[in-house]
């Protein structure tokens, strides 16, 4: 089992969270939003299949498995949410739908 | 099972209502009254078969003269344990009897949403009369806080707006905070005590006999007891914890304002008696002073602002907080016969100030207004209704032949041998009764009318509630003993447990010298 | 027999409610027959019991029922009939007949007949049980019973605000002496464990020795509540207000019964009394006081019933002034002589408002004499009667009386402070009927004057006429037994004292003809400008206590409610809705609506959360 070494892993799952969490917070149009949070959520999955493969453990995989289940349904909602503000306000800019507040 | 009779009988009652709703408005009224009517018919069956008179002798056998207890969460000793004694009987009597006056005066006020107003109404009764039956203290807790809801629905869906900007909203929202964040207290304070017999026995319970005899470190008790009085103080209410009543009961539709005086207010004086004087003796004993004082303190402010309102029946509210001072120092006095004259005085009050209220919602229904300074001279006018007025404006102030009179009369003869200053003081406060009830017939029925048309004149249903109810402000007033009789043995029991210590000094004093 | 006790405060009762629950159905006459009736029913059941009485003369007890009864608390419904009672009894009754049969003259017309004869059998009512109660908390009900009633009755005429206030007035400061009545009840009971007058007065001596504090103590807060019911100083003041009310409740209740109900209380409780000398004294001194102050604003009143009123306070403060004395019997014997004399001159004063078309300002009258010849008699009898006329008059006797007795017992000061009032007395007494009567008409009302006439305005008048001469102070009260027997003396200094003032009371009159016949011009400039304007003012305003009251209590006390009004305690609790607002206006600019700012605030909250971790590790 000499394959990548795990701080490898570790730092590309890094770099590929604060990607999409730069990309979050950057980001205006909901569908890049939508596709920065697809990879936060794969850059946890990364860190879990390398953690699971580095102790021999198979509860890495089984929690991969449940965040694709998660991605999967969150993307249906997100997707939703997104046909519903094109529909509604012709925008996909989130920002345009701050009406909510405290 | 007749316990558990008189509890669900106003709930099902109300929900008969709400269904019965679609068939029209009459119907409601109709059940609604039904119920009650049945409600205080069980009850009086109940005070005729059973005997109050004797306390019990050992005064370590159970006082109760019904009792109905089954498991409710065993993991945690919480069980459906209800009880009545003589005090609870009372109790339960006058909130069948002013219910039925609830229903009979809202038959022209209310006119939307009938059947969900009497839901309501019977809710908050069938609440009240679970307060008053119930023993387990999660049980309580659980009533005590059910019956504030449909109380805010009352106030906020059938209130009047206020004068001066105060809205119905408003006056329940600040109702419902006032009590729910006190009721908290109480949970806390229960929780305390049962945490305590947990430490002490090992064992969950929040039965009234296992926690009556949890032993307690001195400042725990008085934390616990404290906890205990805030909440009763805020229901009572106590200066400076008065803030939503004048609020509530201005914006309340009449039988809101019935209810409230005549039955809510009176749950927390039975909770000071039931719970906060029997389960902290020690505690509540050191405390007394302070108790009395706000008491003294209440009498004055009440009746101080009853004479500067302008709205009826926030002028009627100021007067509960004043009689409630009486109530209060009565019940810290502790002889029997203060806490019987509390007994009495509760009645009384409830009776009065319901008379009273019923007679603002009157004035109401013929003037559309509460505000006094549009009335005047309403004797000529106004027909039977002034000369009512009248009859509860002397009970008010205490006129002896009342029921008032004997209830302030006998917490202030009972209390001088404890508290001679205060009765001296509390005993001042008679004086301003009589302003702020007199001040009240001069400006709404003497002076010179402002308009010469007479209003109707009382029909057949008004003219029966007020008579009723006078009737039996002049018959507790002249003939007491059966009520006294019956919450005879309960309260001597509350004396014992109360005065105990108090007692025991007075005799070692006596006897050193 | 004994069911005869009870009938006397029933039957007005029964009138009571029978006359309140007919809701204006019954007219004017079925009204006041309804009401006199009652009280001629309830006249004629004391008729019997004094025959009863006169013939074996033994305390009657009737108990009716326990009032209450918690452990030592036990007071009764129970009734006690001894000479004392029975001499108020037959004042309240006899009087109160005569009384309610002239108001159906006095009333004709007026509007709310039922509501007034209403009243007035509930006032007969409570009176009765105030003097017949065996314990002090059902004495208290009559006590309180009496006052409602004059509370509503100053008040009648309702549509004046200021007869309602007048009506106030009364009430309140007449309960604040009830509230020191209520004190002294407490502290009684609680010392000797009951409220029966009979077991008190018993208990008493054996447990206070004379002048013991707690006892003086005790005399003193009844004597408060007397002072505030007889309207003595320094709670005086709603009397004179109270003649806003008919004139027959003025006779009635302001003149013959109520306002002796103080009296009544210190000769039932004289035991206590006795036990208490420096409270007696002082109960003297404020009789003294009073029937001095009340004398002088009587000679400066224009109000034909204001005059009558300080000079009923006059008559109490004798009374009063006997008491101290300690001469109970000869405080209650003026207390019936004085019940006829003036409930006579009240409704004589009643029959010239009511011919003169309700004008009662003695400014806007004169020259009635030959219109209105009986009520004329009437104000020459009665006012012979309380300007105690050597020999003829009632009056004089049971004045006479009143002062040997202070001389008897020794207060010199007493005497002469009953000698200064006797003088007085004579001269408004005078006064009052040479300007109602004599001179010239002055006003269109008192000019087209009509006479009275009928049996119901002519009976009472004349029963009261009789019975204000010496035949009335034939009726000797029958108290032997009951009271103490009063102080011996030598029969020469009596002698000499009746002669003294027999020319008291004339010197008074002749003083006062020669001052408003002769000398009126000089009288009316000396008295409308510089000193003797000021003091005639301050008379008239009774020495200013309504002032004082008013600047030193009742202003103070709106301001505190107008400081109060809004309810300020409550406000502090606002203050926590205020900071929650205040808190939410601080935290709410986080809530932008804008996803990416919750994103921020989000990894900015875990970035702290996980460094906090890190650095506390």
């Amino acid at each position: 089992m000499n394959g990548v070494p795990l701080d490898h892993a570790l730092v590309l799952a890094s770099i590929l969270f604060t990607l999409g969490l730069a990309g979050l917070m950057i980001r205006r149009n909901m569908v890049f939003v939508l596709m920065s949070l697809e990879i936060m959520l794969n850059a946890a999955g990364l860190a879990f299949i390398a953690g699971g493969t580095a102790w021999g453990q198979p509860e890495g995989q089984a929690m991969f498995l449940l965040v694709i289940t998660l991605a999967a349904a969150e993307a249906s909602v997100g997707l939703a949410l997104l046909i519903q503000l094109n529909q509604r306000f012709k925008t996909l800019d989130t920002d345009a739908v701050s009406r909510m507040r405290g | 099972m007749t316990l558990v009779g008189l509890i669900v009988i106003p709930f099902l009652g109300g929900l008969l209502c709400w269904l019965a709703e679609r068939r029209g408005d009459r119907l409601p009224r109709w059940i609604a009254l039904g119920t009650m009517a049945l409600e205080l018919l069980l009850t009086l069956g109940v005070w005729l078969s059973h005997d109050f008179s004797l306390p019990s002798p050992g005064g370590e056998a159970s006082t109760w003269a019904m009792e109905w207890r089954v498991p409710w969460i065993p993991r945690f000793g919480i069980e459906v344990h209800l009880a009545l004694d003589g005090l609870s009987l009372v109790l339960i009597a006058l909130t069948g009897f002013l219910g039925m006056l609830a229903v009979l005066c809202s038959w022209r006020e209310i006119v939307r949403r009938v059947g969900f107003f009497h839901l309501n109404l019977l809710w908050i009764l069938g609440g009240v009369v679970g307060v008053f039956l119930a023993i387990d203290l999660f049980l309580f807790f659980f009533f005590w806080e059910m019956m504030l809801v449909p109380m805010y629905f009352l106030i906020a869906l059938w209130g009047h707006s206020g004068s001066e900007g105060r809205t119905r909203i408003r006056a329940a929202t600040k109702f419902f905070i006032y009590t729910q964040a006190s009721g908290l207290l109480m949970l806390v304070s229960i929780l305390g005590l049962v945490f305590a017999h947990h430490a002490a026995t090992g064992e969950y319970s929040f039965s009234y006999d296992a926690l009556r005899d949890v032993t307690l470190s001195e400042p725990v008790a008085m934390w616990l007891m404290l906890g205990f009085f805030i909440a009763f103080a805020v229901k009572l209410p106590v200066v400076p914890l008065h803030g939503w009543l004048p609020d509530a009961h201005a914006q309340a539709p009449t039988a809101g304002s019935v209810d409230l005086a005549g039955i809510l207010l009176k749950t927390a004086a039975y909770g000071m008696l039931r719970f906060a004087l029997p389960f902290f003796p020690e505690a509540s004993q050191a405390f007394a002073p302070v108790a009395m004082a706000l008491g003294v303190v209440g009498i004055f402010y009440g009746a101080v602002l009853a004479c500067g309102q302008n709205d009826i029946k926030r002028l009627v509210a100021y007067t509960s907080i004043s009689h409630m001072g009486f109530v209060l120092i009565g019940i810290y006095a502790g002889t029997s016969l203060a806490l019987q004259g509390v007994v009495m005085l509760m009645v009384a009050h409830a009776f009065s100030a319901a008379g009273l209220f019923i007679l603002s919602g009157q004035l109401y229904e013929r003037l559309h207004t509460r505000d006094m300074r549009e009335m005047g001279g309403l004797w000529g006018r106004a027909g039977g209704l002034s000369g009512f007025t009248l009859c509860f404006v002397a009970a008010s102030l205490g006129l002896p032949g009342t029921a008032n009179f004997l209830g302030e009369f006998m917490v202030l003869f009972g209390s001088f041998s404890v508290a001679p200053w205060t009765v001296v003081i509390a005993s001042g406060g008679l004086v301003l009764a009589a302003v702020y009830s007199l001040l009240l017939m001069q400006r709404v029925h003497f002076g010179p009318p402002k308009d010469s048309a007479p209003l109707a004149d009382l029909d057949g249903r008004e003219y029966g509630m007020l008579l009723g109810l006078l009737a039996l402000v002049l018959l507790f007033g002249l003939y007491p003993q059966p009520l006294l009789d019956t919450t005879g043995a309960a309260m001597s029991e509350v004396q014992r447990l109360f005065g105990n210590t108090e007692l025991l000094d007075a005799t070692l004093t006596w006897e050193a010298s | 027999m004994s069911f005869l006790l009870p009938l006397t405060f029933l039957l007005p009762l029964a009138g009571t409610l029978l006359l309140s629950l007919s809701r204006g159905r019954l007219g004017e006459r079925a009204s006041a027959a309804i009401g006199t009736a009652s009280v001629g029913l309830s006249a004629l059941a004391t008729a019997a019991l004094i025959a009863g009485y006169l013939e074996a003369p033994e305390r009657q007890v009737v108990t009716l029922w326990t009032w209450v009864s918690v452990g030592d608390f036990q007071p009764t419904l129970g009734l006690a009939l001894d000479g004392l009672s029975l001499t108020l009894l037959g004042v309240i009754t006899g009087v109160g007949l005569l009384i309610h049969l002239f108001a159906a003259w006095y009333m004709r017309g007026e509007s709310g007949i039922t509501r007034f004869y209403a009243y007035m059998n509930l006032f007969v009512f409570s009176m009765v049980l105030l003097v017949l109660g065996d314990n002090l908390l059902l004495l208290f009900l009559g006590w309180e019973g009496v006052g409602l009633c004059s509370y509503l009755l100053i008040g009648y005429y309702y549509r004046t605000a200021a007869n309602g206030w007048a009506a106030f007035k009364a009430f309140i400061v007449t309960r604040v002496g009830d509230v020191f009545l209520a004190i002294g009840l407490f502290l009684l009971f609680r010392e000797l464990g009951t409220l029966n007058i009979a077991q008190l007065l018993e208990r008493a001596p054996q447990l206070w020795a004379e002048g013991a504090p707690t006892v003086e103590l005790a005399a003193l807060l009844l004597l408060g509540g007397a002072l505030g019911k007889s309207a003595q100083l320094p709670l005086h003041t709603w009397l004179a207000d109270a003649m806003a009310g008919p004139t027959p409740v003025s006779a009635l209740i302001h003149a013959a019964t109520m306002v002796t109900a103080g009296v009544y209380l210190i000769a039932r409780m004289h035991e206590l009394f006795l036990l208490a000398p420096d409270v007696l004294l002082l109960t003297g001194v404020i009789g003294a006081l009073t029937l001095l102050a009340a004398g002088f604003a009587a000679l400066a009143q224009t109000d034909i019933k204001r005059v009558l009123a300080y000079s009923t306070m006059s008559q109490i403060g004798y009374m009063f002034l006997a008491l101290g004395a300690g001469a109970f019997d000869a405080a209650i014997f003026h207390l019936m002589t004085h019940a006829f004399f003036k409930a006579l001159l009240f409704l004589s004063a009643g029959a010239v408002i009511v011919s003169c078309h309700h004008e009662q300002d003695m400014r806007r009258l004169g020259g009635l004499w030959r219109k209105l010849p009986l009520a004329y008699a009437g104000f020459v009898v009665g006012g012979a009667a309380l300007a105690a006329l050597p020999l003829v008059t009632a009056g004089f006797y049971s004045k006479d009386e009143i002062l040997w007795q202070a001389l008897a017992a020794g207060h010199g000061g007493l005497l002469v402070a009953g000698l200064v009032g006797a003088f007085l007395t004579s001269i408004y007494t005078l006064r009052l009927i040479i300007k109602t009567f004599h001179g010239e008409a002055k006003s269109d009302n008192a000019r087209h004057a009509e006479a009275g006439q009928g049996l119901a305005h002519g009976v009472p008048l004349i029963v009261l006429m009789v019975l204000s001469t010496f035949l009335g102070a034939w009726l000797t009260p029958p108290l032997a037994g009951v009271l103490p027997d009063p102080h011996e003396g030598s029969a020469g200094w009596h002698t000499a004292l009746e002669i003294v003032a027999s020319l008291v009371a004339l010197g008074g009159l002749a003083l006062a003809a020669w001052l408003f016949l002769r000398r009126r011009k000089w009288l009316a400039e000396q008295t409308s400008q510089g000193w003797g304007a000021r003091l005639w003012r301050w008379w008239h305003h009774a020495w200013g206590f309504d002032t004082a009251y008013d600047r030193g209590l009742v202003r103070p006390y709106w301001r505190t409610v107008h400081a109060l009004r809004s309810d300020r305690v409550d406000g502090l609790f606002g203050l926590v809705a205020i900071m929650v607002r205040m808190t939410h206006l601080g935290l709410s600019w986080t809530q932008t609506g804008k996803l990416r700012f919750y994103g921020l605030s989000m990894v900015g909250g875990a970035t702290l959360v996980i460094l906090v971790l890190a650095l506390v590790r």
